[in-house]
């Protein structure tokens, strides 16, 4: 409103060049007053109903037979690649439990939305989600910034969404339920391995957004509290496939080791200037926390044999519900197509949602809340368990290498599910962070 | 079709009369565009898509700008998200400046940023009024700059329109890099009040919606104003013919110059708000994408005339969310094939379509006798 004045000048500006009538100047002033006029009188009405907050959060929809969730990835833009996979995840977890009976008897309805690697997309089909599908719950986002952006959406409209990456941490909505690993799940305990492999200096590579930016600041609190060196902090924008700089820059670092962070397509670019600038898994490691099964097949296992992933599940993790969730998903999409970390996440949050709903014995989002402490599921990667303050779930820490074969080995992991601890309270060294 | 005179094909020697053109015809069109949006619009649409309508009607007001600049001025401004983001960063430093309250820091710089106050340059944008300036005037600044280096050295055609998509990608990837000062790749988001109004309030919600109409309805007449002066008739005459505009006596450079920072400003205060519609600023609203996504609607819709570029930015960016809720997978191909089949076959826009079909029945007609005489 108050804007408008800005705009005046221009018609001052066009009244002294122009020879205008005065019957046009009038029609002109006229409309411009009549929108005013309607406009001011909004406003007006607006004021009075301000003060009444409102209490209309978009109800779910369960009174039919069917009870809809919502799936919101990217089936386009870059992220598409990775988020279709999540999606297929997602949709097989819907298929099995409607099979064995749904939820509280309600077969489950899946409402496909494209987030188009967009984040102010997302924020608009979380809303239509929930506002025009009146879905129960909703499933989905891949990258921090469309998480950010969809978390207001979610928290205005008291709706539940299900995240399934691994993220930067320092974060707790109490609408949103975290199914991938928080820093203290993977970052950590990488680092944690490398220390105890003796690597005293690290260089960091990653692409230019929030994930790697937190990633490197908790890295370089830790390394300076264990006595580690970083070596260099290198950022190339997402997308970017220029690396013969960086990787040269990393090989004259002489850095016992490459904490990566590099996301999507850039992947593919890096290990190849990093491959020809001599440099090899055995004379400089890199541990990535962005590569699983599905990025490895697209980037090459000839570029990544021998390199280091840190990840909660592999394809190759044993257990019987890994053995029946790979085979499910391969007999579905095809055998080709591996399971990685961020599938099994996802594919583990629906069967969360489903033990939650059944423990509350209500799709009512604040009763799913107050059901989820201690909920736990017999998921691919072993026993999970939900933390219901931090809404985040107790996961185990793996380090795995790569094979040619494109699978990757477990060699390393925590043992027993870590407890999540998204703002790094436990750690001394990583108090000033947030 | 034509809401608007919008004449991209004005026989040559009638200009000067231009202006007299059926100011009726503008009246009701403008009447009518003023009925559907704040009478019509609010009755038919649920709260979620009134709240749609005010994001398609934020880039129409891009689109305003560029049918100046390009429909008129033949200025191929590929870079308005600089200028979009701009204006919209200006708001949104503003709301969460006023959001996070005195004395204490914005959420995201709590998480990410080093220092523990306000870096300078986000300080002004605590006051309200200097925000709101700034939403069009530190736009309108940096174009008025840019755009006197760019014209004064001729720069023109082709490398006018790379040189505004670079800017809009330097811009981008700068915000990116700022993260703890600028929300990086996140951007600004979690916009929580506007001006003291709780934004989570569907009435509220309606306001914002009003005052993007009323805003909207106000930059056509402004920008319809000049471009039926004296000044939009040299504008077009630039456009078709910089170098007997040179001859006559005027300075091209100074034409243009007025058409880009109108331009931008209009897209400043769209990207302003676009803010309280949508509750979001980044860094993905302001690269080269989002930049020529502003232009193909008003390509599609005719870039020359106000009414078709408008209609043809709100009609692309309604079709985007159309298609993508009906085909999640498959709507891209949609949008590009919209793109390529406008351009190819309608370089005037869907609005020369009324043309095309009449100039045709006007042939048939005069064929006859043609042939008789």
């Amino acid at each position: 409103m108050s804007s408008q004045p800005e705009g005046v000048h221009l018609s001052s500006e066009s009244y002294r060049s122009s020879g205008f009538r005065p019957q046009r100047r009038r029609v002109i002033a006229g409309a411009a007053a009549l929108a005013a006029v309607v406009a001011l009188t909004a406003c007006g009405a607006k004021t009075d109903a301000a003060g009444g907050s409102s209490d209309q959060a978009a109800k779910a929809d369960t009174s039919g037979d069917t009870v809809r969730v919502g799936l919101l990835n990217s089936l386009s833009g870059t992220m598409a690649i990775s988020e279709v996979t999540v999606r297929d995840s997602l949709r097989l977890a819907i298929e099995e439990i409607n099979a064995s009976g749904g939820v509280l008897g309600k077969q489950i309805k899946p409402v496909s939305e494209d987030g188009a690697s967009d984040w102010p997309t997302f924020a608009e089909k979380a809303a239509k989600l929930i506002k025009e599908d009146r879905v129960a719950a909703t499933f989905g986002c891949w990258t921090s910034a469309s998480r950010k952006a969809v978390k207001p959406v979610f928290e205005k409209n008291k709706s539940l969404l299900f995240y399934p990456v691994q993220y930067e941490g320092l974060e707790e909505s109490p609408y949103i339920f975290y199914t991938g690993a928080t820093t203290n799940q993977q970052i950590v305990p990488a680092l944690d391995y490398l220390k105890s492999r003796g690597e005293k200096s690290i260089y960091l590579v990653g692409s230019d957004y929030v994930f790697p930016r937190t990633a490197n600041k908790i890295i370089k609190a830790y390394a300076k509290a264990n006595g580690m060196k970083v070596l260099g902090e290198d950022y190339a924008p997402l997308g970017s496939t220029e690396f013969s700089t960086i990787a040269n820059k990393v090989k004259a670092s002489k850095a016992d080791a490459v904490f990566n962070t590099l996301n999507g397509d850039s992947n593919v670019a890096f290990f190849k200037e990093y491959k020809s600038a001599g440099l090899t898994a055995r004379s400089m490691p890199v541990v990535s926390v962005s590569i699983a099964e599905e990025e490895v097949k697209s980037i090459g296992s000839q570029y990544l044999a021998g390199q280091l992933t840190a990840w909660n599940y592999y394809q190759t993790t044993p257990g019987a519900a890994n053995t029946k969730f790979v085979k499910a998903y391969k007999a579905k999409y095809g055998q080709d197509k591996p399971t990685s970390d961020p599938m099994e996440a996802a594919y583990t949050s629906v069967y969360l949602w489903k033990a939650m709903v059944e423990k509350a014995k209500s799709f009512d989002p604040e009763k799913v809340k107050a059901a989820s402490d201690g909920i736990t599921f017999d998921a691919p990667e072993g026993t999970v368990t939900v933390d219901g303050a931090s809404q985040h779930i107790h996961k185990t820490a793996r380090i795995g290498r790569i094979g040619t074969d494109g699978l990757i080995e477990q060699v390393w992991d925590s043992g027993e599910p870590i407890e999540p601890d998204p703002f790094l309270k436990g750690y001394d060294w990583a108090s000033g962070l947030s | 079709m034509t809401l608007f005179k919008g004449a991209p094909a004005a026989p040559a020697g009638k200009s000067p009369s231009v202006l007299a053109g059926r100011p009726a015809r503008a009246w009701a069109g403008f009447a009518a565009a003023a009925v559907a949006l704040f009478a019509l619009a609010p009755l038919a649409l649920s709260d979620f898509r009134l709240g749609l309508l005010a994001k398609y009607l934020c880039t129409a007001m891009v689109a305003v700008g560029i049918c100046l600049a390009w429909g008129r001025g033949g200025l191929l401004t590929l870079g308005q998200g600089v200028f979009f983001g701009l204006g919209g960063y200006a708001m949104a430093m503003h709301l969460k400046i006023a959001d996070a309250g005195p004395g204490n820091l914005p959420d995201f710089m709590q998480l990410y940023g080093t220092a523990s106050e306000l870096p300078w340059w986000w300080r002004p944008f605590g006051n309200p009024l200097v925000a709101l300036a700034a939403t069009v005037l530190l736009p309108m600044a940096v174009a008025a700059v840019l755009g006197s280096f760019i014209f004064r050295r001729r720069v023109k055609g082709a490398y006018f329109a790379i040189l505004s998509q670079a800017l809009a990608a330097a811009f981008a990837i700068w915000l990116i890099g700022q993260q703890a000062t600028t929300g990086g790749t996140n951007g600004l988001t979690d916009i929580q009040g506007f001006f003291g109004y709780d934004l989570d309030d569907p009435v509220n919600q309606r306001m914002v919606y009003f005052v993007i109409a009323a805003v909207l309805l106000l930059l056509i007449a402004l920008v319809r104003q000049l471009i039926h002066s004296r000044y939009g008739e040299l504008l077009v005459a630039v456009r078709d013919s910089e170098e007997r505009v040179r001859f006559l006596g005027y300075d091209p450079a100074n034409v243009k110059l007025v058409a880009y920072v109108v331009a931008a400003g209009t897209a400043g205060l769209a990207g302003a708000l676009f803010v309280p519609a949508v509750g979001i600023i980044s860094p993905a609203m302001i690269g080269i994408v989002p930049s020529i996504e502003f232009v193909i609607g008003a390509a599609v819709g005719g870039r020359a005339s106000l009414a078709g570029a408008v209609l043809g930015a709100i009609g692309v960016a309604w079709a985007k969310t159309a298609l993508s809720e009906e085909f999640p997978a498959a709507w891209t191909y949609f949008q590009g094939l919209l793109f390529i089949v406008a351009l190819a076959f309608l370089p005037g826009g869907l609005v020369s379509l009324a043309g095309i079909v009449r100039r045709r029945r006007a042939a048939a007609t005069a064929l006859p006798s043609g042939g008789a005489a």
